[in-house]
């Protein structure tokens, strides 16, 4: 009786599983994979990452090329190897046809590398932004709608040299990936313009006692340049408010992001007139980006998100409405090695919320970056306030690629601060 | 100390020797020569009395651990989960009564109540399974982890201290001294500074009960031979009670604490079940002035890594645990056997 009945059940699980194989590529359900980090220092961040997703699925009435979708949304830590574990998951396991992700720079990095042995499996970024990932060795089947950390840099050197009037500038940054891309950015922004960064003091991400850190913090510069991000920002406000840190402070990304201004305490504040720069500004009078706002904020209730999407909402946002357009335009047909789908991808110009974002040869996203300023709204909570925008930022920041490649790669010493590159 | 002395005249004397080069190099202003190589002395200075807040902390919840540990030989891996509880309970507390002092109590005695009902729930039932224990509580972490995740939410949270500790104040540790001849003082953080002394208090306190009075030897005798003591009379289903709701009780306040100079996140719980364990493995288990040491020394190596090393930083506190199971398994402070 028991042999009769496993006989069946491995019956049923069989059928089960063929018709799952029947149903791929052409109509039926698609099964598409979500990578965000939902654990450790980025959890935050990863969340409102998936709220941008969700708000564009809400859009499109969970369709995509007429399939009804199936989400599986995979949880990682920042971690290169948490992520590429997320991944071979999704794929290996769950068999999703399209990945989403991954949120943090490093874990781009790996998945870029993993996305190379399943040449069957689309991968859009959310949200990392190491150079690397699309800069060196790129993947056909890995697109980043979003653009790099050293991007999200542009403009702002030059704003705080010529318009504050810093000139000498030490930075704190985590020790990884994206930020070392991020300060690759600003420096090349600010010792064009005559600045000089003095010294780049180093922490592991998910540091939570900075008070050593603090204390070493050079007191003869201008100003001081911030390259945290989630927990690690947050506890580094709170020790230095208390240790009566006074310095200018410039913003990195997501240190100074909807991310950290919506965190509980007042550690906050010390941000006010921190200025910044990144993919999106959040009082920005643009109709598409009030709209798309509008409709971040329809989605949830206000305790279940922040008062305006946080730029990790904005590229998860991003890279699901290219997916969701790519599959109209093929009508959900993903055969043929998901070819039409890609090739669709390649030739996209997505009006986004934040402007017109294209795609270069490495399938790495073109698009426009804004300056900011922190500013304290009506109600009490702090936003982006748009200072400028610059257009069409390549990931070669305006040089030529021999001259960019002459700077290398980012790391914890380079580029070197100089006046012309 | 003499018959140290007496024993390790050689060792003695390298003590000697390091104590007082350290004190010169707290109290001294540092020749120019000196910063050259090993940078400023306030970033020494601050790294020093950050490593001793931050074992503070440590020593909190760490000691706890050790306690239990100690007595009854249990193995809490939920230990972390208390310390975020504690944590999320003195947030709330402090948010609704508008008192961050508050906080303590409240924590202390929630996360207690967590510890008495972990002894007679779970440990008293499956006693001297030394297996069972550890996974039926990596289990309860895990479980805890998710419902606190579902209750607090994922954000960071920081509890605000009262206006008259947040902020520096100035120490009489002298920094350097300007060409004019005045000297600059270390600003430090008022915050760390009470956390520091709480930490101390608490220890001596501990000490002190642990070794002069009645309950606390009932509890060393407990340590040394639990079967004795139960023949003797002593009704040590209530000392072991009590212990626990102790040690619980102890990683609740260093929940708040943590909260108030760090922050308070998913995740944490583990960070600080790792942090006691190397602490307790460095130290001795079982032992308070160990938990205490190994507090001191973790809370230096993270700090001192973090300024003067910061690649290295992490593997540090490791490097150290390494070192003292490789030389001295039973840690610095424990017993053998």
């Amino acid at each position: 009786m028991k042999r009769a009945l496993m006989g069946s059940l491995s019956a049923i699980a069989l059928t089960a599983m063929t018709t799952g194989v029947m149903a791929d590529g052409h109509s039926g359900p698609i099964k598409i994979g979500v990578l965000a980090t939902l654990e450790g220092t980025y959890t935050v961040l990863g969340e409102d990452g998936v709220r941008g997703l969700n708000t564009a699925l809400i859009g499109a009435g969970n369709k995509a090329g007429g399939r009804e979708i199936e989400l599986i949304i995979q949880s990682t830590d920042t971690s290169p190897d948490s992520a590429l574990r997320g991944a071979r998951k999704l794929v290996e396991q769950d068999g999703v046809e399209i990945v989403i992700g991954p949120l943090s720079g490093s874990e781009g990095i790996a998945i870029r590398d993993y996305s190379k042995t399943a040449p069957g499996v689309t991968f859009i970024n959310g949200a990392s932004g190491a150079m690397e990932t699309t800069y060196v060795t790129p993947s056909d089947n890995f697109f980043r709608f979003n653009t790099d950390g050293a991007q999200w840099s542009v403009g702002l050197g030059d704003y705080v040299f010529n318009e504050k009037g810093w000139e000498t500038v030490a930075t704190v940054g985590e020790d990884y990936s994206f930020v070392y891309t991020q300060i690759f950015g600003f420096a090349k922004d600010f010792c064009e313009a005559g600045g000089e960064i003095t010294e780049r003091l180093w922490v592991p991400l998910g540091t939570k006692d900075f008070g050593s850190i603090i204390a070493a913090l050079p007191d003869d510069v201008d100003a001081i340049y911030l390259g945290l991000g989630g927990g690690d920002a947050v506890n580094f406000l709170n020790q230095y408010q208390q240790a009566g840190g006074d310095a200018n402070l410039i913003g990195g990304t997501i240190m100074v992001d909807g991310t950290v201004l919506s965190s509980e305490g007042n550690a906050k504040q010390a941000l006010i007139g921190t200025p910044s720069s990144g993919p999106q500004a959040d009082t920005w009078d643009n109709e598409n980006w009030q709209t798309f706002v509008k409709s971040y904020q329809d989605a949830f209730p206000p305790d279940q998100r922040f008062p305006s999407p946080s730029l990790l909402a904005t590229t998860y946002y991003n890279a699901t409405s290219a997916m969701l357009q790519c599959m109209d335009d093929v009508g959900g047909d993903l055969t043929d090695g998901q070819a039409n789908f890609r090739n669709c991808l390649t030739n996209l110009e997505l009006e986004a919320p934040t402007g017109t974002i294209t795609l270069d040869e490495n399938r790495q996203a073109v698009a426009s970056n804004f300056v900011s300023e922190v500013v304290e709204l009506e109600d009490g909570t702090l936003a982006n306030a748009m200072i400028s925008k610059v257009d069409n930022v390549s990931q070669t920041l305006g040089l030529e690629k021999a001259a960019f490649d002459a700077m290398g790669l980012p790391s914890r010493e380079n580029p070197e601060c100089k006046t012309s590159y | 100390m003499r018959r140290y002395a007496n024993a390790h005249p050689i060792w003695t004397g390298i003590i000697a020797i390091a104590v007082v080069i350290l004190l010169w190099l707290i109290f001294a202003v540092w020749p120019p020569g000196l910063v050259d190589v090993i940078g400023r002395k306030k970033v020494f200075l601050s790294a020093l009395f950050n490593g001793i807040t931050l074992g503070g902390l440590y020593f909190l919840v760490a000691s706890g651990f050790t306690l239990i540990f100690g007595l009854m030989r249990n193995v809490n891996l939920a230990h972390g989960t208390l310390y975020l509880l504690g944590g999320y309970v003195g947030f709330h507390a402090a948010n609704i009564t508008g008192y961050w002092l508050l906080a303590f109590p409240v924590a202390f005695v929630v996360v207690g109540i967590c510890g008495v009902l972990l002894q007679v729930l779970v440990f008293r039932r499956m006693e001297g399974e030394d297996l069972r224990q550890t996974l039926v509580t990596i289990g309860i972490s895990i479980v805890m982890a998710d419902l606190m995740l579902w209750g607090f939410g994922g954000d960071f949270i920081n509890i605000s201290p009262p206006s008259w500790l947040s902020g520096p104040v100035e120490t009489f540790f002298v920094t350097a001294e300007r060409r004019n001849g005045d000297l600059v003082y270390l600003k430090y953080p008022v915050v760390r500074i009470v956390i520091f002394v709480a930490a101390v208090v608490l220890g001596v306190a501990m000490w002190l009960a642990l070794n002069k009075t009645r309950i606390g030897m009932m509890i060393r005798a407990g340590v040394d031979d639990r079967d004795m003591l139960s023949a003797t009379g002593a009704r040590i289903q209530i000392v072991f009670v009590g212990v626990f709701a102790f040690g619980a009780g102890l990683a609740g306040i260093a929940g708040v604490v943590g909260g108030t100079f760090q922050s308070i996140a998913p995740g944490e719980d583990i960070r600080f079940l790792l942090a006691s364990l190397v602490v307790v493995i460095v130290g001795g288990m079982g032992s308070i002035p160990g938990a205490a040491l190994g507090a001191l020394l973790i809370g230096l190596a993270e700090q001192f890594g973090s300024v003067y090393f910061p690649t290295y930083a992490v593997v540090l506190t490791f490097l150290i645990m390494v070192v003292v199971l490789a030389f001295r398994p039973q840690g610095l402070l424990g017993q053998s056997g």
